[in-house]
């Protein structure tokens, strides 16, 4: 089934809501959040990674835009700056999904952000701070 | 075959030396022999670019008017040491910040130094007839200072721990966080490009062997601390734990932020990556025999950093090939590994020392002294006891 990212964003009143509820049973989606920072009030954001049939995905989509929800497709939200990044590899060794890896023989290190969940544990192990997270 | 330190040196000063890196010399001997790379090639140059917690850097201020005797000082709110002369003053790369802890420690202060950056002098004392002032605040730069040398009491370690943890917690350490249960291993070494795995028996690098410190030329100043050339050692001779190290010496106006980089370790502290290469003549073919093992060759000793004393134990061993593909087995467990030492600026400083050597003639000095060699030296412990138990 296909598996996809998306970048939501609620509106104040919005926020509330238990948009993923209704993903799971009205659509048959399998939602995975990746990040949510989500407060009554204030305008919010999620990082959502669904899975499930391609007509449950545009009838979900659809359902949350009624919502007034805006949906765009997921942005890369990991920052390497590459002037900073000394090319240690300390990161990969934590990063489990293998979303950093660190080709030798070219001196350059890989981000695939379809594997990346999120976790931060790069960010937090970058020993030169040169991982960042948008939001 | 052999050759002499005199005949290389000419070679060099005539521009006519072949000069090649660890991984090259390793290369050609795979495909020529040991023999035939040991003729034809004059100097391997090696290189490392890991956290060396052991470095920092002496700074001459120059005196203000009226004059102080600096006894509490400050750069960018870390400590410096204040035990010195009025205007001389020692900082140590892991000296975390007053202000912001370890996110900013004396590493940084000293890439922001290299970086040409303004860094805020403050330095306080009780006063005297001849130092009169009390308090300064100003802002200087490196070229301002009289002297700003590097001296590391310990770098380049021979060979390092790859470090695993075997408890139910995830652990923040020098190694890096390692996660629970086995979750990973670090290691921190350059293999095959490591200098003192080039040269395991320290025939070539004494005191005075001309080095890469940062960027600029330096010298081995002494054996570094905590030198033990002692530990177990494989067929070629070389150590399969850490063994030796390096005190070094250079210029901090020439070196370059290329070349070194302040780091945080999470839940550990400030320390520095360093970049340190070392040139080895090609004297013998039982040094080419050395200067031509790779990665497949070289092994390092697992350590469970979950056991939380001086002494933790081996899980055992694997080669940097291993460690190299990406994952190792332990106790049966497939362990995902990453490195803390960076390979491909390792490359750049062998690849920058080559060119020194072949380009800027950049000659070799044979050791005044040899480091002490196994069986010459001894490790001491730190016993925890009284006066009278002495």
């Amino acid at each position: 089934m296909p598996r996809k990212r998306f970048d939501l964003t609620f509106p104040p009143r919005q926020a509330t809501k238990a948009i993923t509820y209704h993903l799971v049973k009205d659509f048959d989606l399998v939602p995975n959040i990746l990040r949510a920072a989500i407060q009554p009030g204030q305008e919010g954001r999620m990082l959502l990674e669904l899975t499930g049939r391609k007509e449950d995905f545009e009838a979900g989509i659809a359902f949350l835009e009624a919502e007034g929800i805006t949906v765009s497709p997921a942005a890369s939200d990991i920052r390497l700056d590459e002037e900073t990044c000394v090319l240690c590899g300390l990161c990969t060794a934590v990063c489990k999904p293998h979303a950093l890896e660190l080709a030798f023989e070219e001196g350059v290190l890989h981000f695939d952000k379809d594997k990346c969940v999120y976790c931060e544990a790069c960010v937090i192990a970058c020993p030169r701070r040169a991982i960042t997270l948008s939001f | 075959m052999s050759k002499s330190w005199e005949e290389i040196n000419a070679r060099i000063a005539s521009g006519e030396a072949v000069v090649l890196t660890a991984e090259e010399f390793g290369a050609l001997a795979a495909d020529e022999g040991i023999k035939t790379a040991a003729r034809k090639v004059d100097v391997v140059t090696t290189g490392t670019f890991g956290p060396m917690c052991s470095s920092g850097v002496v700074l001459n201020f120059g005196h203000s008017d009226p004059p102080i005797r600096m006894a509490k000082i400050t750069l960018n709110d870390v400590e410096a040491y204040g035990g010195l002369a009025a205007v001389d003053t020692y900082l140590g790369v892991t000296q975390p910040s007053s202000v912001r802890g370890i996110e900013y420690g004396g590493a940084h202060v000293i890439e922001d130094l290299l970086r040409g950056r303004a860094v805020r002098l403050r330095a306080s004392s009780p006063g005297t007839d001849c130092y009169p002032r009390t308090e300064i605040d100003t802002w200087v730069r490196l070229a301002d200072l009289n002297q700003a040398y590097f001296f590391n009491p310990r770098n380049a370690y021979q060979n390092y721990a790859v470090a695993v943890n075997s408890t139910d917690r995830a652990l923040h350490t020098y190694m890096g966080t390692l996660l629970p249960r086995l979750g990973n291993a670090t290691y921190s070494s350059a293999g095959a490009l490591s200098p003192l795995l080039n040269d395991p028996l320290y025939r070539t690098i004494g005191i005075g062997s001309r080095v890469f410190v940062a960027g600029a030329p330096g010298f081995v100043a002494w054996q570094g601390t905590q030198h033990n050339p002692d530990q177990p050692r494989d067929e070629h001779g070389v150590p399969v734990a850490s063994a030796g190290t390096l005190a070094v010496i250079a210029d901090l106006k020439q070196a370059s932020a290329e070349y070194f980089a302040a780091a945080t370790f999470t839940g550990y502290g400030t320390s520095a990556f360093v970049g340190v290469g070392v040139p080895i003549p090609v004297l013998d073919e039982d040094l080419a025999a050395t200067l031509a093992l790779g990665d497949a060759d070289l092994q390092a000793t697992v350590i469970d950093y979950g056991v939380p004393r001086r002494s933790r134990p081996s899980v055992g061993r694997v080669t940097y090939a291993q460690l190299r593909s990406g994952w190792i087995e332990i106790e049966g467990k497939k362990v995902q590994t990453g490195p803390i030492s960076s390979l491909p600026k390792a490359r750049a400083i062998a690849a920058e020392l080559k060119r020194w050597v072949a380009e800027e003639r950049f000659t070799l000095t044979p050791p005044i002294q040899r480091l002490p060699q196994p069986g010459e030296a001894s490790i001491h412990t730190l016993e925890i006891r009284t006066e009278e138990a002495v």
